[in-house]
């Protein structure tokens, strides 16, 4: 078994783990932001570059150091690798240039998405950003689609992580949606208008690690941080039905999968789960989800960063690591704003 | 699926030749080849009838073409006018004038770049390098590389496409006999 | 006179049919290669000629053919690179349209060396006439025996076959021309795997340039060492060059690696000196990715040493004094030259190039494209330049393939050897804006 540092903390790790999958194993401050990569989505990863980090000693037997940064979610660990993630300046620094790259197009508009909350972005750029923005161009906008009566397409926020494409290749049974266009003109869509519909389809909502992907049956019903998280299973005969409902005052506001604290989803689940068994009799109840989210909810602040701009004009000037205490069930940026 | 669209013979067995060219089970690989048989054979443009058609002789999902047609700058998502202008703007063409090019076509034809003309014959658009630096400025109309371009040149050129109101589309799959195999370089 | 071993024979009529390339000792080393030779020998050889990918990146051949991985059983596959899309390149074209069997013969000689019964010609999608030449040409090799089944009752078979791309620069970067071939986006693929271990459909490939595959034939026919003995240094053998610009001789050249950069820009047997007897200012040596030289740096080095047409010479003083022999575009501008507006076409080539995968490159070329745009219509400011240069140094060595690089480092070269102008732009743009043709003398117009 391979043995590979990193940021001066040693760790045996199985043949064939990936310098992402070892930092997890260490866990905390070791462990690189990862948007595109999704462990049980094949070939994913490698497209945000948000992962990279810096191979100070390549291997025992090569102990040359790898020339350029590499994405650590598609990076093997050999044995004698040396690798660098917080401890060098060089990945901090570019780092914050990919969560730059990440933002220039992007609308900076939490305070009106339901991602908010919950959204991975909006943790990357909490901690690895930068506290305001270069980008004084017009930002790329696309107009917000439905793609069938369960999901709304927002494009204008999408990071083209690819991984609903991905999804919708290996979870589903036939894909309708992928990238079409190239460049900065890429865009998730179905081309034509086209319905993304089968058992399976809902999933792409829980990869998604932005707002681009939502549930419209839950849209504007109530903020993530108003409703509470609790871990529920029933018999059914699709998937695991092992998910977690989103409910206030007793009522069942959204049915999604589980997701880890690096925003995994830990077991895929169907339509029927998703959409169709919104009263809490359907469930059998576990207890309250623990979410271990890094930052928004967990933490318990939200962050007054380059991400709460309401307005695409206003690029400069908003003060930088203001926290903002509330209240629980409080935590509603509209309220900042 | 509900296909109204139809390969004519000659391109259905350009088809089939290329289609041969990959091991049986990766059909798809014909794809970009088809893509050039079709456009040329149904208006200079791709429809998404003409890529579900596409797809259905493939074998593959409509959405597997709708990514590819639009990754390549040479596919058209919309109608185009007859004769496509595309005017090469990259560095070398540029420090030889391509910049004058498109202006003279934009006031000859009364159009500005990527517009297309009232009666549809013609559309101007500018191209990155095509690899004919060395002869510069260049103009490609369907598969014609036009070079060493001067203003009259450029004025000849379009009023002899003018006359003769042929769509200029890439010539799709051309194998040919020996005696069909002309010179397209234009000097 | 320097010696030429790809084109010698390119002035004589008739050179691009089979009879007349036959004539001239056309696919001799075929016939060396499949009655006399062993894959391996033809290895050594090219091994021992130092010939280096003429691709762009320079690597040995022979090193990446013997990366080649050979499993029982699987199909192997040699695919040659035409996709040649580097604005200022076109010399594969000039060579696939006045020499086709040329490239044949080595597609043959070098699928035998390496095993492969299956071989494709990626060639980009505008070369629509060039497309016909050649498929003319495997046509005439396969009538005479020099493709298909048991080619001179050897027993070896090929198949060649060509597939033509539609307009994507990035599908000349290896693995995104496999993807292509596939029938796919010419999104490059994440590496490890290389495509010597998994490439065409996931099998071993070895991908090459035209120019590379068709150097193969002379070193099988003069044999690996007399190769070796042309050019200076590890630049071994003859380079094609293709001149663009303000010079009054463009066109594709063979030269000899280790010719001095001065007399093949001033030489009348090369480009013959700049045209209307202006200065030279500036060259872009290897094609629109590697850094611009100012007259100064590329005629001599930092050192004072004359500047040499050689990977090593070109690139002597890294990237601080000097460039790279890249695909061997050159593009020459004279003294009127805006670099800055130059520039700014290479920018948005690279922005329109984009596969659009990884951030830093779909993100940050749009963006220094707009800010290039700022500054030449004259609404740029200091800090603009500044911005650029950071923007760059965030690409450069962050993304998947190397059109991120390609794309940073003519901006950092540009503002590297030019700041001055870039100043000019942003402190004085009246002069700019108000006179529209300031820094272009190339009024079609006038002439
Ligand atoms: C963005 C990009 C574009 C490239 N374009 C070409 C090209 O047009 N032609 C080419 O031969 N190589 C091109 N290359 C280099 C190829 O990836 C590859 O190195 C080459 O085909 C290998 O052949 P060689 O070793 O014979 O040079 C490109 C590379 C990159 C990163
Ligand atoms: S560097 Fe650019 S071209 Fe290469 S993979 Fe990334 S986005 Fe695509
Ligand atoms: S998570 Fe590794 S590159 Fe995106
Ligand atoms: S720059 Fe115009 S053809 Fe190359």
């Amino acid at each position: 078994m391979p043995k590979v540092t990193i940021d001066d903390i040693e760790i045996e790790v199985p043949d064939g783990t990936t310098i992402l999958q070892a930092a997890r194993m260490i866990g905390g401050e070791v462990v690189p932001p990862a948007m595109c990569y999704h462990s049980k989505l094949k070939t994913s990863g490698g497209y945000c570059r948000t992962c990279i980090v810096k191979v100070e000693k390549g291997s025992e037997k090569d102990p040359r150091p790898m020339p350029k940064p590499v994405p650590s979610c598609r990076t093997t660990v050999m044995d004698g690798m040396v690798v660098r993630n917080k401890t060098a300046p060089d990945i901090v620094e570019a780092r914050a240039g990919i969560v730059e790259f990440l933002l220039i197009n992007h609308p900076l508009d939490c305070p009106v998405c339901d991602q908010a909350g919950e959204c991975d972005l909006q943790d990357l750029a909490y901690e690895h950003g930068k506290s305001h923005s270069r980008y004084d161009f017009q930002r790329r906008t696309f107009e917000k689609i439905d793609i069938g009566e369960h999901i709304k397409l927002h494009m204008t926020r999408c990071i083209l992580c690819y991984r609903c494409v991905k999804t919708a290749e290996q979870i589903t049974d036939g894909r309708v949606h992928g990238v079409i266009y190239r460049g900065d003109a890429a865009e998730i869509s179905t081309y034509i208008q086209n319905v993304i519909d089968n058992d399976f389809s809902g999933n792409v909502i829980d990869v998604c690690p932005v707002g681009a992907l939502t549930d419209r049956t839950f849209r504007f019903k109530s903020r993530v941080w108003f409703t509470k998280p609790v871990d529920a299973h029933r018999d059914c005969p699709k998937c695991s039905g092992q998910v977690r409902l989103w409910e206030k005052g007793g009522e069942v506001l959204r049915v999604t999968a589980r997701k880890d604290k690096y925003g995994e989803v830990e077991s895929f689940i169907c339509n029927e789960c998703r959409y169709d068994k919104k009263n809490a009799s359907d469930w059998v109840i576990e207890g309250p989800s623990k979410v271990d989210r890094h930052s928004v909810i967990g933490a318990n602040h939200y962050e007054n960063s380059v991400l709460s701009a309401t307005d695409d004009r206003q690029q400069t000037g908003l003060p930088h690591g203001k926290k903002v205490e509330l209240g629980e069930g409080a935590l509603n940026p509209n309220n900042i704003y | 699926m509900n296909v109204k669209i139809q390969f004519s013979e000659k391109a259905l067995a350009s088809v089939n030749e290329i289609i041969a060219r990959y091991p049986a089970d990766k059909k798809k690989s014909a794809l970009i080849p088809v893509l050039h048989i079709a456009q040329a054979e149904f208006d200079g443009w791709l429809s998404a009838e003409t890529m579900d058609y596409v797809a259905s002789i493939l074998e593959i999902k409509p959405i597997e073409v709708y990514e590819v047609a639009s990754f390549y700058s040479m596919f058209n998502l919309k109608p185009v006018g007859k004769c496509l202008l595309e005017v090469c703007r990259t560095s070398s063409c540029w420090l030889m004038g391509a910049e004058d090019v498109v202006r003279f076509i934009e006031n000859k034809l009364n159009i500005k770049e990527g517009e297309t003309t009232a009666d549809g014959k013609f559309t101007l658009k500018t191209v990155e390098c095509l690899g004919a630096c060395g002869y510069a400025p260049m103009l490609q109309v369907g598969d014609k590389f036009y070079e060493f371009l001067t203003l009259e040149k450029t004025e000849k050129i379009i009023d002899n496409l003018d006359s003769t109101g042929k769509r200029s589309t890439y010539n799709g799959w051309q194998t040919g006999k020996e005696s069909e195999i002309i010179m397209n370089r234009v000097d | 006179m320097s010696k030429k071993l790809l084109l010698q024979h390119i002035d004589v009529p008739g050179i691009n049919t089979y009879e007349v390339y036959r004539k001239q000792g056309g696919y001799k080393a075929v016939e060396k290669a499949l009655k006399e030779m062993t894959a391996d020998q033809i290895l050594e050889e090219v091994k021992t000629s130092g010939l280096r990918g003429r691709g762009g990146a320079g690597f040995p051949t022979g090193m990446k053919w013997s990366f080649l991985a050979k499993p029982e059983g699987v199909a192997r596959y040699l695919v040659c690179n035409a996709d040649e899309s580097e604005p200022g390149t076109f010399k594969d074209r000039y060579l696939m349209e006045k020499i086709p069997h040329l490239l044949i013969e080595g597609m043959i000689a070098s699928s035998f060396a390496l095993g492969a019964n299956t071989a494709y010609i990626y060639i980009r999608g505008e070369y629509f006439y060039v497309h016909r030449i050649l498929e003319n040409a495997i046509k005439e090799a396969y009538a005479n025996g020099w493709l298909g089944k048991n080619i001179l009752g050897t027993g070896y078979d090929l198949d060649l076959y060509m597939q033509i791309g539609a307009g994507a620069y990035i599908c000349g970067e290896e693995t995104a021309l496999l993807e292509s071939l596939e029938g796919k986006r010419g999104n490059p693929r994440i590496k490890p795997p290389f495509p010597a271990v998994a490439g065409l459909w996931g099998r071993p490939t070895v991908v090459n340039n035209v120019e590379t595959i068709a150097a193969v034939v002379p070193i099988i026919n003069e044999g690996g060492a007399n190769y070796a003995n042309i050019g200076v240094g590890k630049s071994t053998g003859t380079k094609l060059i293709s001149a663009s610009g303000h010079i009054n001789k463009p066109g594709v050249y063979e030269i000899e690696l280790g010719l001095p950069v001065e007399e093949f820009i001033y030489s009348d047997q090369y480009c013959g000196g700049i045209r209307n007897g202006k200065e030279l200012k500036a060259v872009v040596a290897g094609g629109s990715s590697v850094p611009i030289l100012p007259k100064e740096l590329i005629l001599k080095t930092a050192a004072g040493e004359p500047r040499l047409m050689s990977y090593e010479s070109l690139g002597d003083g890294g990237f601080q004094t000097g460039t790279m022999l890249g695909s061997g575009g050159f593009i020459v501008m004279d003294e009127d030259t805006s670099i800055v507006k130059n520039l700014y076409t290479f920018s948005r080539f690279y922005h329109h190039e984009s596969c659009g995968q990884c951030s830093p490159c779909r993100e940050g070329t749009g963006w220094m494209e707009k800010i290039l745009k700022k500054i030449i219509s004259g609404n740029g400011t200091l800090s603009d330049v500044d911005l650029l240069w950071d923007i760059q140094s965030k690409i450069e060595g962050k993304t998947i393939c190397p059109l991120g690089e390609a794309a940073a480092w003519p901006v950092a070269a540009a503002i590297r050897h030019f700041r001055k102008e870039f100043e000019e732009y942003v402190t004085n743009p009246q002069n700019i804006v108000d006179v529209k043709h300031y820094y272009r003398v190339n009024n079609l117009a006038a002439v």
